[in-house]
C-alpha cells in the first residue's frame, strides 16, 4: 500500500471504518477492509530457508508470487501446530504481494471513529509498535494493526 | 541502405511531423520560449546528423533554418507570420529530401537556392550578404512585408513539387512501398517489459498445462494444449526479440570516446568493431555499457603506448584496440582486446603486496594469472596507486561486478609488449532462463544452467572418491580435488538419512569451481526469474524464485552465494593469505595449511601456522635493546619482547632483523629469525615428535625436511606469566580425550592445553576414544572433532550419552568450519559446548572449565 492510500486508511478512520477481523491464536486482531486484497484459504506454501523467522515461505496467487508472514511469529506469540489449518490476508504494499497466515479469518466489523481507543501503554513494545488502537468489544479486543507497519521486520539479518 | 540510414530517417520522420504541428503553434503563440527551443533542437539534430553522414544538401538547408530559429529562439528575430512561412518551407524541402533519401538511399538533386536565400534575408545584422549570395537565383524582395505572398508560394510549390516526385516514383515501381517510417514503430521499453511478463505468465501457464495433459493420456486437450505450447514458444521467442538489441548499441559512444582520448594524450588509435549486429537482451546491454567504456578507456589510457614508444618497440605507431562479439554456447562473448604494452605481472604483484591484499611470500606463490586477477579488486584500480606503468586500473572491479551481477564472467589475459584482452561471457538474457531443478532436504531449488558445469552421480562405489580433509569435504574429480558444498546442509535443512546416491552439481563460479551436492536431480526446465521480494533479497542464496509447471514456488539458487556461504576452506589462514587471489587459491588452501618457512641459522628450516603469526616485521639492529637480560624493541606504543629463535643468535647481528610477531590480542612477542624464507601451502604431517625444547616435530615440506615451532615454547620465554594462572590449579590432574583425525591439529592443540595443565590424550578416531573408555580409562572431558565424518564424532557422542556412567561427561565438539546446522547435530547428538578450532583460548577455556568441577563429572 501506498502512503496515500494508507493516509486515506487514517482519513476514513475518522468516520466508520471496517475491519477485517482475524484471530491470531487467542487475540483478535483486524486491519481496515480498504488494505486487504483478498483472503484465501490455505494454501500451499513453499518454504525458504534462511529467510527471517516470520517469513512463513512463498505462495503462488495465480502466477504472483506472495511472501507469506506468519503473525503468530510476527506477533511473539507460540507456534500453531503442525496440522492447524490457518487462512491468507492478502495485502499489497509498494507493488508487492505479502500474505498474513492467521488462525481464523471472522466477519467485518464496522467500529465508529469513537469506537477506536488509543492502544493501552502497558500493551507488549513489539505489539506497540504494529498497533493503531483497539476496539472494546462485548467479549473481548478488537486491535487494530497496520499492516505496513506489520510488514516491516526491522534488521533482516536480525 | 545502412542502418544508420535507417535510424536517422525513422527518427526525422518522426520529428519532422511534430515539428509542423509546433511550429504551426508558435505562429500563434510567438512568446513561447520552450517551444522555439524545441523546434530548434529538432532542426539542430536533423542538421548534426546530415553532417555526419554526409548529406550535404540536407545540412545545407537545414543549417539556413537552424540559423534562423536560432535568432528567434534568442529573440534577435521577432516571430512573423513571414518568418515563420520561410522556416516551414525549409521544413517542407528537408522533408522532400527525406523522401527521396528513403526511396534512393541517396540525397535526390535539387536546388534549394531559393529558400535557402529567403532564410538568409530573415537573418538579423546580414542581411545584404545573406541576400547577395542567393540573390541570383531567389531575386530577394528585402523588404519582409510585401515578401509574405510569394513566401508562402514558394514552399507550396516545392511541397508540390515533392508530392509529384513521390507519386512519379511511386507510379514507375508500380505499387506503393510502405516507407520506413512505416513499418518500424517506437514502443515504450515499459510496454516491452510488460510484454516480457505477461509472457512468462503464458508460460508458466503453459508447463501447467503441459504437466496436466501429461497425466491423462488420450485427454481431448492433448491437441490443442500442444497447440498452445507450440504458440506459446514462437510468442515467447518473438517477444525476446523486441527486447533484443545490436551489441552495437552499446559501442556507439566508443569511438568518440576514443577519438578524445587520443586527442588529450597524443596517441593514434584505431577501434576496430567486429561482431556488432550480436543481439544481447536490453537489459544485459545497458548492465554492461559502463563496463565497456571502462575497458575501452583502460586500453587507450594505459594500454596503448605514445607513438614513440610504440615506434621504439618496432610496433606500428597506431595502436589497434578490437572490440569483438560473438555467440558461444548460449553466451554472447564480448572481448576488448588491445595491442599496446601489456599488463607487467611484477609491477601488478609489487602493487598487491604494498596494498596489502596479499603478503610478500604468498605473492610470490602465485601464478601470473592469479597476480592478474588482483587488477580486478576493487581500491585497486584507483588512478594513483597504478599508475601507467603498470598498464592498466580504471574500475576493473566495477567492470567485475556489473558483469557478475547479470551472471557473467570476466577473464583478462596480458602478454607484456603485445596487449591484453579483456573477456566477458555473458548471458544472452536475464528474464527466462533453463534451470536444474533438483532436490535436498526434501525441498525442490532451480540452479541456472549457466553456471553448471557438469553432474556427477555419487553411488556407493564411488563414494571412496569422496574425501575428507579436515573437516571439508572434496570430491575426487578426474585430476582435481572438487570442494563439496552440501546443499541442505548449507540452507540449515533437516538432515534426510543416509542417501544411497547423490548427485555432485559441478558449479563455476568465477574461475572456481565447487560441487553443490544434491540428494535429487529432477529435470531441465525453461523457468521465469521472479524476485524474491523484499523480505528475503538480504539472502545471498537466491537469485530469485519461479514458479513450476505444477504451482509450486520454488527457489533459484545464486550459485556464487552458496559458494560464499558454504565458504569453501578451512577460513582464516586461506583467506588471509591470498586475500583477493581469487576461489581457486582459497580452495587448495583448504586441505592444505598455509606455513610460514623461516631460516633461524640451523640446518633445517622452521614452519608455524600462519594462523597463529601476527604480522612479520624487520627492526633496525639500533633499534633492539637489552634491558633485564631480554631484548626489547619499541613497538607500537610498546615494548615488544624479542626471544631469539636460536640460543646464542647474535641478535643486532642482522640489520635488519626480521622478526616474527605472535600476539594473543593482548601480549605479543617477537621471534627473532635469520630470514623468511617463504609462505607455502602443503598438507602437514607431523612426523616425529620433538626431543627439543621449541619444536613440535618435524615434518617434509616441500620435499624438505622441516621443524614446526613450537609457539608456547616461545611465548613462555617471553612472557612467563603469559600462562599464568594455569600453573596453579596444575596439582588437581585433569585430563582430557582428544579426539581428531589430524595429527597436525593435536600438535597444535597439545601444548597449548599442557600449557594450562591439563594432561591431554590423544586419539585419531571416535572408536578409538570409545575403546580407551571402555577399558577404563577416565577424563575430566571429551574434545572430538566433528567437522570430519573421519572423526566419527556424532557416534561417539550418541555410545558416550547412552551409557549411564558416562552421562554427565563434559563432551566438546570442535569445528574448523562452524555452522549452525552443524551445530544443531552436534548438541542432538549429546555434545555440550560447540567451539571453532580456530578460537584455541575459547577451547582452552572451556577444558579449564569442563576440568574445574572433575567431582561432577560422572568419569
Amino acid at each position: 500500500m501506498s502512503a496515500s492510500s494508507e493516509a486515506s486508511a487514517v482519513a476514513a478512520a475518522r468516520d466508520d471504518t471496517e475491519y477485517v477481523t482475524f484471530r491470531v491464536a487467542d487475540q483478535w486482531l483486524g486491519i481496515p477492509v480498504v488494505t486487504v486484497q483478498e483472503v484465501l484459504t490455505a494454501e500451499r506454501i513453499a518454504r525458504v530457508p534462511l529467510a527471517p523467522a516470520e517469513v512463513a515461505g512463498f505462495l503462488n496467487l495465480r502466477g504472483q508470487i506472495v511472501s507469506a508472514i506468519d503473525l503468530r511469529a510476527r506477533m511473539g506469540l507460540p507456534p500453531r501446530d503442525k496440522d492447524q489449518r490457518f487462512m491468507n490476508v492478502v495485502v499489497r504494499d509498494r507493488d508487492e504481494l505479502f500474505s498474513f497466515l492467521v488462525d481464523e479469518v471472522g466477519d467485518v466489523q464496522t467500529v465508529g471513529a469513537e469506537g477506536l481507543e488509543r492502544p493501552p501503554v502497558t500493551l507488549d513494545p513489539r505489539w506497540r509498535q504494529v498497533c493503531d488502537g483497539v476496539v472494546r468489544r462485548k467479549t473481548d479486543l478488537l486491535v487494530s494493526v497496520n499492516a505496513v507497519k506489520l510488514l516491516n521486520l526491522g534488521d533482516p539479518a536480525v | 541502405m545502412d542502418d544508420l540510414l535507417r535510424d536517422f530517417l525513422t527518427e526525422s520522420t518522426e520529428n519532422l511531423t511534430r515539428l509542423d504541428g509546433e511550429i504551426v503553434v508558435l505562429e500563434k503563440k510567438p512568446k513561447d520560449r520552450e517551444l522555439l527551443a524545441s523546434i530548434f533542437r529538432t532542426i539542430h539534430t536533423i542538421k548534426g546528423t546530415c553532417g555526419f553522414i554526409g548529406l550535404s544538401r540536407l545540412e545545407t538547408v537545414a543549417h539556413a533554418a537552424e540559423s534562423v530559429l536560432g535568432q528567434l529562439r534568442d529573440g534577435e528575430l521577432a516571430v512573423t507570420p513571414e518568418v515563420i512561412s520561410d522556416v516551414l518551407g525549409a521544413v517542407d524541402v528537408i522533408k522532400t529530401i527525406l523522401a527521396g533519401l528513403e526511396q534512393t538511399g541517396a540525397e535526390p538533386a535539387g536546388d534549394d537556392g531559393i529558400v535557402i536565400a529567403r532564410l538568409e534575408a530573415r537573418l538579423s545584422g546580414e542581411p545584404a550578404g545573406a541576400a547577395r549570395r542567393a540573390a541570383p537565383a531567389a531575386s530577394p524582395k528585402p523588404a519582409p512585408g510585401p515578401a509574405a505572398p510569394t513566401a508562402v508560394a514558394a514552399p507550396a510549390k516545392t511541397a508540390e513539387a515533392a508530392a509529384t516526385g513521390t507519386e512519379a516514383t511511386a507510379e514507375a515501381g508500380g505499387e506503393v512501398k510502405p516507407g520506413i517510417a512505416d513499418s518500424s514503430l517506437r514502443v515504450h521499453v515499459t510496454i516491452l517489459d510488460r510484454l516480457m511478463n505477461l509472457v512468462g505468465e503464458l508460460v508458466l501457464a503453459r508447463n501447467q498445462l503441459l504437466q496436466l495433459s501429461r497425466t491423462e493420456e488420450d485427454s481431448v486437450y492433448l491437441a490443442p494444449v500442444q497447440h498452445l505450447n507450440r504458440v506459446t514458444t514462437d510468442l515467447q521467442e518473438a517477444v525476446m526479440k523486441t527486447r533484443m538489441q545490436p551489441v552495437g548499441n552499446a559501442w556507439t559512444k566508443l569511438p568518440r570516446l576514443v577519438r578524445d582520448l587520443c586527442q588529450a594524450n597524443g596517441k593514434r588509435i584505431e577501434l576496430e568493431q567486429h561482431g556488432a549486429d550480436t543481439e544481447l537482451d536490453r537489459q544485459i546491454l545497458q548492465a554492461i555499457q559502463d563496463p565497456l567504456v571502462h575497458m575501452v578507456r583502460n586500453s587507450a589510457d594505459h594500454g596503448i603506448e605514445a607513438p614513440a614508444v610504440r615506434r621504439k618497440a618496432g610496433k606500428p605507431e597506431c595502436g589497434t584496440i578490437r572490440l569483438n562479439a560473438y555467440h558461444e554456447g548460449g553466451h554472447v562473448i564480448l572481448e576488448v582486446g588491445d595491442d599496446g604494452a601489456g599488463i607487467d605481472v611484477a609491477v601488478v604483484r609489487r602493487k598487491a603486496i604494498e596494498r596489502g591484499l596479499v603478503t610478500e611470500a604468498a605473492a610470490a606463490q602465485l601464478s601470473d594469472a592469479q597476480v592478474l586477477r588482483f587488477v580486478f579488486e576493487p581500491g585497486f584500480s584507483t588512478a594513483t596507486t597504478v599508475t601507467s606503468v603498470s598498464g592498466r586500473g580504471v574500475g576493473m572491479d566495477v567492470v567485475r561486478s556489473n558483469v557478475e551481477r547479470i551472471g557473467g564472467t570476466v577473464d583478462l589475459s596480458s602478454t607484456v609488449g603485445k596487449g591484453t584482452v579483456v573477456r566477458i561471457k555473458i548471458p544472452l538474457t536475464l528474464a527466462i532462463i533453463s534451470a536444474l531443478v533438483v532436490g535436498a532436504g526434501g525441498e525442490a531449488f532451480a540452479i541456472p544452467q549457466i553456471g553448471v558445469v557438469e553432474l556427477v552421480r555419487v553411488t556407493a562405489e564411488s563414494r571412496g572418491l569422496v574425501e575428507n580433509v579436515h573437516g571439508a569435504t572434496f570430491y575426487r574429480l578426474r585430476d582435481s580435488l572438487l570442494p563439496l558444498v552440501d546443499l541442505g546442509e548449507t540452507l540449515g535443512l533437516p538432515m534426510e538419512g543416509e542417501r544411497a546416491e547423490e548427485t555432485i552439481v559441478v558449479c563455476q563460479v568465477g574461475e572456481a569451481r565447487y560441487g553443490l551436492v544434491v540428494s535429487e536431480v529432477f529435470d531441465t526446465q525453461e523457468i521465469v526469474v521472479k524476485p524474491v521480494g523484499r523480505l528475503v533479497k538480504h539472502v545471498p542464496a537466491y537469485a530469485g524464485c519461479t514458479i513450476l509447471g505444477d504451482g509450486r514456488v520454488i527457489m533459484i539458487l545464486d550459485t556464487a552465494g552458496l559458494a560464499a556461504r558454504g565458504r569453501i576452506g578451512e577460513g582464516e589462514e586461506a583467506e588471509s593469505v591470498v586475500a583477493g587471489a581469487g576461489e581457486r587459491g582459497a580452495q587448495h588452501a583448504a586441505d592444505r595449511r598455509s606455513l610460514l618457512l623461516f631460516d633461524v641459522g640451523e640446518e633445517a628450516l622452521r614452519a608455524v601456522p600462519l594462523s597463529l603469526v601476527a604480522r612479520l616485521e624487520e627492526f633496525a639492529a639500533a633499534s633492539l635493546e637489552r634491558a633485564d637480560g631480554r631484548w626489547l624493541v619499541q613497538y607500537r606504543g610498546a615494548l615488544l619482547p624479542i626471544v631469539p629463535a636460536r640460543e646464542g643468535m647474535e641478535i643486532r647481528a642482522r640489520d635488519p632483523r626480521p622478526v616474527i610477531v605472535f600476539s594473543d590480542g593482548v601480549r605479543s612477542m617477537g621471534l627473532a629469525v635469520e630470514e623468511i624464507r617463504d609462505i607455502v601451502e602443503d598438507r602437514v604431517a607431523v612426523e616425529t615428535r620433538a626431543a627439543r625444547a621449541g619444536v613440535l616435530g618435524a615434518a617434509v615440506i616441500n620435499g624438505r625436511a622441516t621443524e614446526v615451532l613450537d609457539t608456547q615454547h616461545y611465548l613462555q620465554l617471553a612472557h612467563a606469566d603469559w600462562f599464568a594462572g594455569a600453573a596453579d590449579d596444575a596439582a588437581v590432574a585433569r585430563s582430557v580425550l582428544l579426539v581428531d583425525h589430524s595429527a597436525f591439529v593435536e600438535s597444535l592443540m597439545v601444548p597449548a592445553l599442557s600449557a594450562e595443565g591439563i594432561r591431554v590424550t590423544c586419539c585419531r578416531s571416535g572408536a578409538e576414544a570409545l575403546a580407551r573408555l571402555e577399558r577404563g580409562e577416565t577424563f575430566d572431558a571429551v574434545a572430538c572433532d566433528v567437522g570430519s565424518k573421519a572423526s566419527g564424532a556424532l557416534e561417539l557422542a550418541k555410545q558416550i550419552r547412552a551409557t549411564p556412567a558416562w552421562q554427565r561427561l563434559p563432551l566438546l565438539a570442535l569445528s574448523g568450519r562452524t555452522s549452525a546446522a552443524q551445530e544443531r547435530r552436534a548438541r542432538a547428538a549429546g555434545f555440550t559446548q560447540y567451539l571453532s578450532k580456530a578460537d584455541r583460548r575459547a577451547i582452552v577455556a572451556a577444558l579449564g572449565d569442563a576440568c574445574a568441577q572433575p567431582e561432577e563429572a560422572a568419569a
